[in-house]
């Protein structure tokens, strides 16, 4: 069953799937098929198993009809229509072969190979070309045209993009990847530029691939029939023999890839056209950013010291766990039992989240374990708890096909999630409308063919005013969906948030002042969102991250309640997850008060499960947050932690307030792939395997839950898994697992949203979106549908009180923090990878206005500075950025961002107010003494010792 | 008294100087003081006679062509303001044999009207068929439309009444009527000729179809090489409006039609419906796919009506004139009239519009007058640079779509160019492929790449290179671009190369084999 997955072979029947009602019924070849209406004549065959000869058509594509391989002859029809363009009509007689037919496709592929290289046995493609393919179908013998004609061998090839090259000389025009970039990929960066012979693939208008606008999705290499767009691994390895279907180790999009490998060496990674989350779609991330797993800084063997000042040294596994164990345990010893804690990663697998928890709560004796959704979506969790009873998104991402209204707000799709984007993006070509509630100027709000009915630049730190004057104009303008309100939801509570959002203070007109937004803006797409049909939002940080958090996750929760945009496809609230495991880690029980599937820890009878389980007593107290430890730790009372895939000194708010709490620790543990910023502070690190490494799970941002299949042996040894197990066994807890599939099954014993849930149902359906279990045996693509989960919906005032993070006369400027879509988060491995030929490294936006008040220009060094500290970097003047706000990106240590934001959090969930900080610019002559400083200490920290037989 | 001097402001007629013409006219008669008003008309079509100058007399309009700037003086010495006699002089127009001859059904006006002057229009008959439309309404329109038997005329022939129900009956919140004016094909001037002529009457071909189909915006998609009309068409357009026959609720109806002209871009695939409308939405001159139709999903993916111009003007009549009027006349199922172009060789060229049915022989030999030259006539090309050439041994057949398809020839655009005997056969067919290659859009693989080859292998073939060999890959190839193509582009190359093969395969160097399929 899970072979039939890892070896599967992916057919493509030339043109998309049509869905209808109608069924029609026709004849190819004798042979009767029934298929939808508006299929094409070319997929009705295919779905017979007949070939018909193509090189135009792929099943991702709409069909194109230009390579004319795929004739037919349609009886009471003249000529030799196109099979791909053809739609099957009832009783329609096909022939797909005659000698007619044959004559012409062979007359067809002999034009082809008069103008294509006669290379084939040192083509990177050689085995792998569906023109040598179609040469040998169609029965090619001779080109009798010669080879002396016009032609276009000599054309130079381009090699700029650091992944693929474009080698026009074997380029047959199809068009494919100029397809792929419009229809799928939606970017529209290439095209064919001239005409006739002299009909050539364009990037952009006539540059290189990489000074294009071409975003490296590699949808266009994936779509190439030759080695035209071919990786460049592949012209360096060769072709793959076998591929293992797994899940990218980037985002919460979670796309499902095919590993490609020759013996253990990944040749490329192939986005999986079966992933549910992709359709067989990718970013230059997923897709192609993949080469940190083998990059020379990876650490291979554990290393201890005994002070952060002393060089690493070497050491067998037995010694760094003993010593781990033994620290530990003295420091318990000494300072008490809740002294240490472990912090687990939304990098690692559930299985492997859910080992560290369960190591701190049973194997640490309490409940110090926290994650990293702290600093992302921990309100997005409290929020959509309070209101709806789940603390997860509503939808599957399909659901996007059938919005009519899409807001996004506090997200930068195309940057973040960029394959989600992309169909995101193809819904709004199709028509539907855009909201866009960002203080920058993303770039959905214009792209090619979509353009936001709305933008509504707000200042930052605003979201609850202005979702607040959203739903005043919903509730005064009688755009409340009465009906869905009166069946669905809590009245009382209902009556109380609509006599709040009435009053007029929360008017638009009353917000214009603090939102910096017109009100006739904010009153229209309110009316869009309340009368557009389905609608639906999408949403990031740029939401969670404020001190005011979870008010605003419960203010979208209002909107759609109050509208009805929830319960179905197409409506919901979607929370855009950063990290590709963020759900999963927070659906395992990594937070300090709840046990996986959000159960609270001081719930005797749950409680009681695990401890039969598990065979301990649990501690009844929550334990601490990330930033409670630090502080205690600052306090003397807490002195070891395990940090399992997680660097919190450079992801974490207020640098020096996480150093000088990493500092104060006896026992700082890391378990990663490399010398993170975190490892600066710790006395043992353990080398950490990459996704590629381990058989597990990963959940992403729509509940979905997709395997992780091991495609290597891990470099360092062990699986992350096998790591924890050995500490657990040194702390005098042993666990027994032979396999992560028995920590799922433990996961699905003791979690009734996970009780159907296991290795062989997830490869037997592909995936499966949680809630699984007895009253959905296969998953829950959209939540909510025939009553909220906690029964009525919940609405919630939803009072705006500004952040205490205010602009003044020392710090008149706002900054707000983002990513782009070339880095991942805090860099470690884009960095890495060449995708730093997109981007070297952090810049400030600030526009034009505020730059010019200070003397800056584009390029120039500027000091960035808060209250919390100062950082310095380069400055990009652009008005994509509101005068009075700034932007930067946190992909790279040395520009050390969040030096500069605060440690002011959400009331409810301490998730850091990363959104906004007050600043100053200024230009500068380079980095700040600080950054010196943390570099020279850097380098220090991450010496390791020569090994004591090469000294001697 | 005052006279009126009919100038044309045809671009054929200013070509040849009618400007100049009309400007010495004037000079002459400010000069002997006489009250001329001088009218510019388009062209009647006769291009051999152009500038063709004519006078109201009271016995009716009186011709003088070609008339060159020094002959005015001596017109007017020679009273020709009252029809006097010169050596220009050609008597009562309308009683010239070759205008004579003529059922002029689409070009009724043209070249007797002010082309601009809507009170002309309408005095000569214009705006009848749109009167008659906007009483009858969609329903009976399109029942007239098909009675009449009108077939496109830009080439394909086909019925003009299914094209408009099927766009009538696809659903749409928008629809389009759009209006092929890009005239591509060598020896063509009709479309030319119509526009500068009489726009009102495409004008109202259009509006005519928009009340059919239910259609509220037009475009009429004009070749960039057509300044003249260009400037022609938009000063209709401006006028119409003025008017209320264009834009909101026009004549006093509840419908909203407004056009829009839009130039190309020097493509001549654009000329092909569906890379029109690819060009006409901004984006490159691409053919599509069909499925699906321009009826079902046109420009912008809206229903469209795409037809040529003289559809719309023929169309027009039809409303005006009545269905069985028009499908009165005719050959086979070739109904109604077609302005024919004469070209190339000939000595009298120009328009000739005439029931289908004329021979071949009749068109060239008596109402083109044989070859300018004098030389033997060898070879007609029929339908533009993708048409057959027909050898004189093919002239009895009649001007009729399907009788040319069966002699492996077409109609098309109702072009005839004519060679005589100096022609090279061989480097006409090489011009058919190197002309498909230069135009080809590049997206079809037989079109792409087959027509460089053809070049190719037609120079070897000249050069004695493995004759036998190419010629069986030119045959082959033919057959490739024929039924392989996308488009009418690559699909009608192969006739001229096959019919100049065929006819003469001696300019090839090869023998005379008996004719082949």
């Amino acid at each position: 069953m899970a072979m039939a997955l890892v070896c599967d072979i992916e057919v493509d029947l030339g043109t998309p799937r049509r869905r209808s009602e109608q069924q029609v019924t026709l004849t190819i070849d004798g042979r009767r098929v029934t298929v939808p209406a508006g299929t094409s004549i070319l997929r009705a065959a295919g779905e017979l198993g007949t070939q018909i000869p193509k090189l135009c058509s792929t099943d991702s594509l709409e069909a194109f009809g230009s390579c004319r391989l795929c004739l037919v002859e349609i009886e009471g029809r003249p000529g030799t229509p196109a099979s791909c363009h053809t739609p099957v009509a009832e009783g329609m007689i096909v022939r797909t072969q005659t000698d007619r037919l044959a004559r012409l496709r062979r007359g067809v592929m002999e034009l082809y190979i008069s103008d294509h290289p006669l290379d084939c046995l040192t083509c990177a493609a050689n085995g792998d070309c569906e023109l040598q393919d179609m040469a040998g179908a169609v029965g090619l013998r001779d080109v009798r045209y010669g080879y002396t004609g016009e032609n276009h061998l000599s054309d130079r090839k381009d090699e700029s993009n650091p992944y693929f090259t474009y080698d026009p000389a074997k380029c047959i025009v199809c068009s494919r990847c100029v397809r792929a970039c419009d229809e799928v990929q939606g970017t529209l960066a290439l095209t064919i530029a001239g005409r006739g012979f002299g009909s050539r693939v364009n990037a952009s208008a006539g540059e290189t691939f990489l000074d294009s606008e071409c975003v490296s999705c590699g949808a266009c290499v994936q779509a190439c029939p030759t080695a035209t767009l071919i990786e460049k691994s592949v012209i360096e390895i060769g072709q793959p023999e076998r591929s293992v279907v797994t899940t990218c180790a980037y985002c919460g999009v979670g796309c499902s890839f095919k590993a490609e490998l020759r013996g253990d060496t990944v040749v490329r990674m192939v986005p999986h056209k079966d992933g549910k989350a992709n359709h067989g779609h990718s970013c230059v991330k997923g897709r192609f950013a993949w080469g940190y797993a083998t990059h020379r800084e990876r650490i291979l063997k554990p290393m201890i010291r005994e002070k952060i000042e002393d060089p690493w040294r070497e050491v067998s596994w037995d010694e760094a766990i003993g010593r781990v164990a033994s620290d530990f345990k003295r420091i318990q010893a000494q300072y008490g039992p809740r002294a240490i804690g472990g912090i687990t990663s939304s990098r690692c697998t559930d299985e492997e989240t859910f080992l560290v928890q369960k190591l701190v709560r049973a194997g640490f004796g309490n409940n110090n374990v926290d994650t990293c959704a702290r600093v992302c979506h921990s309100p997005t969790g409290y929020g959509l708890k309070t209101t709806f009873g789940t603390s997860a998104g509503t939808q599957d991402f399909d659901s996007v096909e059938h919005a009519d209204v899409i807001v996004v707000m506090g997200a930068n799709p195309t940057d973040g999630h960029p394959v989600f984007a992309s169909r995101m993006k193809k819904r709004l070509r199709e028509g539907a409308k855009l909201i866009v509630i960002d203080p920058r100027r993303i770039d959905l709000v214009r792209t090619p063919h979509v353009e936001a009915a709305y933008h509504l630049p707000l200042r930052p730190g605003t979201n609850v005013a202005m979702l607040t004057a959203l739903a005043h104009v919903i509730v005064t303008e009688g755009l409340v969906n009465e009906e869905f309100v009166r069946s669905r939801c809590d009245l009382a509570a209902f009556e109380e948030w609509a006599a709040f959002v009435r009053e007029p203070k929360n008017s638009p007109e009353a917000m214009a002042d603090v939102t910096g937004v017109p009100a006739e803006a904010i009153r229209g797409a309110a009316r869009l969102y309340a009368t557009g049909g389905n609608a639906a939002f999408y949403y990031g940080l740029g939401i969670t991250e404020h001190s005011q958090g979870s008010t605003a996750v419960i203010a979208l929760a209002n909107l759609a309640m109050a509208t009805g945009n929830i319960g179905r496809p197409g409506v919901g609230i979607n929370p855009l997850r950063g990290q590709n495991n963020v759900q999963g880690s927070c659906d395992m029980g990594s937070f300090p008060h709840e046990l996986s599937g959000y159960r609270h820890i001081s719930d005797a009878a749950t409680r009681a499960l695990f401890e039969t389980d598990w065979g301990v007593g649990l501690d009844v107290e929550p334990g601490l947050r990330i930033s409670n430890m630090l502080d205690a730790s600052i306090a003397g009372r807490f002195k070891g932690l395990y940090v399992q895939g997680e660097d919190i000194a450079q992801s974490d708010p207020d640098t020096q307030h996480v150093i000088d709490g990493l500092k104060a620790m006896e026992c700082v543990v890391v378990q990663d792939l490399f010398l993170c910023e975190t490892a600066h502070y710790a006395h043992v690190f353990l080398p950490g395997s990459t996704f590629l490494e381990k058989d597990g799970t990963f959940i992403n941002a729509e509940r979905r839950i997709q395997r992780v299949r091991k495609v290597m042996e891990p470099r360092n040894g062990f699986a992350d898994w096998e790591i924890t197990l050995a500490i657990a066994k040194a702390m005098g807890y042993p666990m027994r697992y032979d396999h992560p599939s028995q920590i799922m099954d433990e996961i699905a014993r003791l979690t009734p949203t996970f009780s159907g849930v296991s290795f062989d149902r997830i490869d037997e359906l592909g995936s499966i979106q949680w809630p699984c279990n007895e009253k959905a045996p296969e998953g829950t693509p959209v939540m909510h549908m025939n009553g909220f989960v906690r029964g009525l919906g919940n609405f919630v005032v939803t009072e705006y009180i500004p952040t205490d993070e205010r602009t003044g006369p020392r710090f008149p400027l706002l900054l707000t923090t983002g990513r782009i879509l070339s880095q991942y988060n805090v860099g470690a491995q884009t960095r890495r990878t060449q995708n730093v030929v997109w981007h070297e490294e952090d810049r400030l936006e600030i526009h034009p206005h505020d730059a010019e008040q200070r003397g800056i220009q584009t390029g120039d060094w500027v000091r960035l500075q808060s209250r919390a500290g100062a950082t310095s970097l380069r400055a990009l003047v652009t008005d994509r950025v509101a005068p009075g706000v700034v932007y930067t990106t946190f992909h790279h240590p040395t520009t050390q961002a969040n030096v500069v934001t605060t440690d002011y959090a959400d009331w409810a969930t301490s998730c850091p107010e990363y959104k906004v900080t007050a600043v100053q610019v200024a230009p500068s002559n380079g980095p700040t003494d600080w950054q010196r400083q943390y570099q020279a200490e850097s380098a220090a920290t991450q010496r390791i010792a020569a090994p004591l037989a090469a000294a001697e | 008294m005052n006279r009126r001097v009919f100038v044309p402001c045809d671009a054929g007629a200013i070509a040849v100087g009618a400007d100049r013409v009309a400007a010495a006219i004037a000079d002459a008669a400010a000069r002997a003081a006489l009250d001329v008003e001088i009218v510019r008309t388009g062209s009647r079509g006769a291009y051999w006679l152009e500038p063709l100058v004519e006078v109201a007399t009271p016995n009716g309009r009186f011709g003088y062509g070609p008339v060159k700037p020094q002959d005015v003086p001596g017109m007017v010495a020679c009273g020709f303001l009252d029809g006097g006699r010169h050596a220009r002089a050609l008597g009562k127009t309308e009683s010239l044999p070759w205008l004579k001859r003529q059922t002029r059904l689409t070009f009724a006006r043209c070249g007797t009207t002010n082309p601009l002057s809507l009170d002309d229009y309408c005095a000569h008959g214009g705006g009848k068929g749109l009167a008659r439309a906007l009483a009858l309404g969609s329903h009976e329109i399109l029942k007239e439309v098909a009675r009449s038997g009108l077939r496109g005329r830009g080439g394909a022939g086909f019925p003009t009444g299914i094209k408009w129900n099927t766009a009538a009956e696809a659903k749409g919140d928008l629809k389009y009527v759009v209006c092929n004016a890009d005239e591509g094909d060598s020896g063509t001037f009709a479309d030319r000729m119509l526009m500068e002529g009489d726009p009102f009457l495409l004008i109202e071909g259009m509006t005519i179809a928009a009340l059919a189909i239910g259609a509220s915006n037009g475009v009429i998609y004009c070749r960039s090489e057509y300044p003249h009309a260009i400037a022609t068409i938009n000063a209709a357009l401006a006028k119409a409006r003025d008017a209320n026959l264009l834009g909101k609720r026009i004549a006093d109806s509840p419908h909203d039609f407004d056009i829009e002209l839009i130039a190309g871009a020097g493509s001549y695939v654009c000329g092909e419906e569906t890379a029109l409308l690819e060009s006409v939405e901004g984006k490159r001159g691409q053919v599509r796919a069909k499925p699906p139709l321009p009826a079902h999903a046109g420009l912008f993916a809206k229903p469209t009506v795409v037809n040529n111009v003289l559809t719309f003007a023929a169309a027009a009549w039809v409303l005006a004139e009545g269905a069985d009027e028009y499908r009165g006349l005719g050959y086979g199922r070739s109904r109604g009239t077609m302005p024919i172009q004469l070209a190339g060789n000939l000595r009298y060229p120009g328009l000739f519009e005439t029931p289908f049915g004329m021979t071949l022989g009749e068109l060239i030999d008596e109402v083109g007058g044989g070859t300018a030259s004098g030389r033997p006539l060898r070879a007609v090309q029929a339908g533009g640079p993708l048409g057959a050439y027909f050898p004189r041994a093919l002239f009895d057949t009649p001007y009729d779509y399907e009788a040319f398809t069966e002699k492996d020839g077409l109609i098309g655009h109702g072009g005839l160019v004519a060679f005589d005997d100096t022609v090279d056969m061989a480097k006409q067919a090489r011009f058919a492929m190197e002309f498909c290659a230069l135009e080809s859009c590049g997206k079809c693989t037989p079109c792409r790449i087959g027509s460089v080859r053809g070049v190719e292998v037609i120079d070897r073939i000249v050069k004695g290179e493995n004759r036998e060999m190419n010629a069986t890959l030119l045959k082959e190839l033919c057959e490739t671009l024929k039924w392989g193509s996308l488009c009418a582009l690559g699909g009608f190359t192969p006739f001229p190369v096959m019919s100049a093969l065929t006819h003469f395969p001696e300019d090839f160097g090869l023998a005379r084999q008996p004719a082949e399929v």
